[in-house]
C-alpha cells in the first residue's frame, strides 16, 4: 500500500480539520466546567443526610453511568427539542448531553474527594465559626479537588476522545473533520492515521500537563 | 462564664456523658483528665455545640446551648479550640489559615486581619514561617500557629483537646509555653490532657472523668496535694500516668 501525505497542506487543515478541533475542544471545555459544577452539586447532595437530596443524586448518577454515551447522545438530541419545542441544533445538543454526562462521573469523583476530607478538618471549620457551606466552599472542597486532580484529568482525557461521538447527531468535530477531507481526497487511510496521531499527541500532552499540575499544586502532609 | 448543667448524652444506647455538671469562671483554667473513652473529648466539644447532648443544658456566656435556632457561628466564633490532630487547612499558607474565619465569620478587612494574625503568630514564636504551609512545619510549631489561629478571632475561652499527645516528645514543650503563658494573662481555658506536670502548675481546678462522668471535680492543689481527697478510682489513674 502507498501511503501519500502530499495532499495534507495548510490549507487542508484550514477547510476541513481545524473547525472539528476547535468544536471538540470546546465542547470539552464546556462539559468538563459544567459537569464539574453540576457533578459537585452532586456529589453534594449525594452525601447530604436528607434522604429527598441523596436519593434522585445517586438515582441521576447511576442512571447516567449505566447507559452508552451514544444513546444518551440520541435521545437528548430527539428529547431537548420536544421538551423545548424547538429544535436546537446538533452542536448545543452536544454541549448539553456532554455536560449532563459528564457531570454523573465527575460527581462519583468529586464524592470520593470529598470523602478523602478528614471529617475533622470540618469540625476544625465549624470550630472558627465557619458554617458548614463555607467549610465546604474553603476546607473540603479545594482538598477534595486537588486529592481527585489526577482523576478528573483522566476523565477530562476520556471525554476528549468521547467527543467524536457526536457523529452519531451529525455535529462536526475533530474526527468528522478528518473523515470528510479524507473522502474529499480519497485519501481515507492516510487521514484516518494522522487522526489517530493528533489524538495521540492531544491526550498525552494532557496527561503529562496534568502531572505537572499536580506536582505544583499537591498537598503537602 | 460556662455553665455545665446536667448534661447527658447516648450514642443510641451506650451513655458517652452522665449528668455532668461544672461550672467554669473566667480566667479558670481547668484541666480535665481521666481514662480513654472516658468521654473528655465529647464533653469539652459540648462547650462549641460540635457535640449535641440530649439532656441537661450548657451555659455559655449567657446562652443557652439547648436553645433552638442560636447563631452557632457566631458562638462558636468566640469559643478556641485546638485539636489534638492540629487541623491546620493544609491547602492553605500559615497566614491563609490565620485570616480565613476572621474575613468570612469576622467580617474583617483582609489588612486587618493580616495584621491581627500576624502579631498572633509573632506571640507563638513563628512569624517567620507566614508564607509556609502546615505540611512544611514541625507537629509543635503546628500546634502552635492552631493556637495562633484560634486566638485571632478574640475568643473568650479556650479549650485544648489533648493539644500535646499527637507530638513527638521534644515538641511537647513548646506548645505547653504557649499554653501556660496563656494562662498566666488570664485566659479562661478547659484542657484535657495527660500531662499532669504541666497541670499541676496552670490549672486552679482538676476535672477527673470516667465512664462519662465526672468523678472528682476538685481544686488543684486537693487534687495534687492530699490524695486522701481523691477517689481510689483517681488516685490508680493518677498513678499510673505519673509511673508512665
Ligand atoms: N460517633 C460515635 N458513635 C458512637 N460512640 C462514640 C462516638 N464518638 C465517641 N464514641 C464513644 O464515646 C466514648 C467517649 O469518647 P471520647 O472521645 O469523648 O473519649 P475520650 O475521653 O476523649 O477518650 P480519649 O482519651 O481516647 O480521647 C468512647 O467510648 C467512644 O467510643
Ligand atoms: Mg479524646
Amino acid at each position: 500500500m502507498n501511503l501519500d501525505f502530499s495532499f495534507f497542506t495548510s490549507a487542508v487543515i484550514k477547510s476541513f480539520i481545524f473547525k472539528g478541533l476547535i468544536f471538540s475542544f470546546q465542547l470539552t471545555a464546556v462539559a468538563m466546567i459544567g459537569g464539574m459544577i453540576l457533578g459537585t452539586f452532586l456529589a453534594l447532595m449525594r452525601l447530604s443526610n436528607k434522604y429527598y437530596l441523596s436519593l434522585p443524586s445517586s438515582f441521576y448518577v447511576n442512571t447516567l453511568r449505566s447507559i452508552p454515551l451514544v444513546m444518551v447522545i440520541l435521545w437528548f438530541y430527539l428529547l431537548i427539542p420536544l421538551i423545548l419545542k424547538r429544535p436546537i441544533g446538533a452542536e448545543l445538543s452536544a454541549f448539553i448531553t456532554f455536560t449532563f454526562f459528564q457531570a454523573a462521573y465527575y460527581s462519583e469523583i468529586m464524592r470520593a474527594g470529598i470523602l478523602s476530607v478528614s471529617k475533622r478538618q470540618m469540625a476544625a471549620g465549624q470550630a472558627l465559626g465557619l458554617t458548614y457551606r463555607q467549610c465546604m466552599s474553603y476546607v473540603v472542597l479545594p482538598q477534595a479537588f486537588r486529592n481527585m486532580l489526577p482523576l478528573f484529568m483522566t476523565q477530562t482525557i476520556i471525554l476528549f476522545q468521547d467527543t467524536s461521538l457526536v457523529y452519531a447527531i451529525g455535529a462536526y468535530d475533530l474526527l468528522k473533520g478528518f473523515e470528510i477531507a479524507g473522502r474529499n481526497f480519497n485519501r481515507p487511510v492516510e487521514m484516518y492515521l494522522i487522526a489517530a496521531f493528533l489524538y495521540f499527541v492531544i491526550c498525552f500532552s494532557l496527561s503529562k500537563f496534568t502531572k505537572l499540575i499536580h506536582q505544583k499544586i499537591k498537598i503537602i502532609h | 462564664m460556662i455553665q455545665i448543667n446536667n448534661v447527658s448524652k447516648w450514642y443510641d444506647k451506650f451513655q458517652v456523658l452522665n449528668n455532668c455538671s461544672t461550672v467554669i469562671n473566667k480566667g479558670e483554667v481547668v484541666v480535665i483528665c481521666g481514662p480513654s473513652g472516658s468521654g473528655k473529648s465529647t464533653l469539652i466539644k459540648t462547650v462549641n455545640a460540635l457535640e449535641d447532648f440530649q439532656q441537661g443544658d450548657i451555659i455559655v456566656n449567657g446562652i443557652s446551648l439547648s436553645q433552638k435556632g442560636i447563631d452557632l457561628p457566631k458562638l462558636r466564633s468566640r469559643v478556641g479550640m485546638v485539636f489534638q490532630n492540629f487541623e491546620l487547612f493544609p491547602h492553605l499558607n500559615i497566614s491563609e489559615n490565620l485570616v480565613l474565619a476572621q474575613i468570612k465569620v469576622l467580617k474583617r478587612q483582609k489588612t486587618e486581619a493580616l495584621e491581627r494574625g500576624l502579631k498572633m503568630l509573632n506571640r507563638v514564636g513563628l512569624s517567620t514561617h507566614k508564607n509556609k504551609f502546615p505540611g512544611q512545619l514541625s507537629g509543635g510549631q503546628q500546634q502552635r500557629v492552631a493556637i495562633a489561629r484560634a486566638l485571632c478571632m478574640d475568643p473568650i475561652i479556650m479549650l485544648f483537646d489533648e493539644p500535646t499527645s499527637a507530638l513527638d516528645p521534644e515538641m511537647v514543650g513548646e506548645v505547653l509555653d504557649v499554653i501556660v503563658s496563656l494562662a498566666e494573662e488570664g485566659m479562661t481555658m478547659m484542657c484535657v490532657t495527660h500531662e499532669m506536670g504541666f497541670a499541676k502548675k496552670v490549672s486552679h481546678r482538676v476535672i477527673f472523668m470516667d465512664h462519662g462522668a465526672i468523678i472528682e471535680d476538685l481544686k488543684s492543689a486537693d487534687f495534687f496535694g492530699n490524695n486522701k481527697k481523691i477517689s481510689p478510682r483517681a488516685t490508680e489513674f493518677l498513678s499510673k500516668i505519673i509511673q508512665h
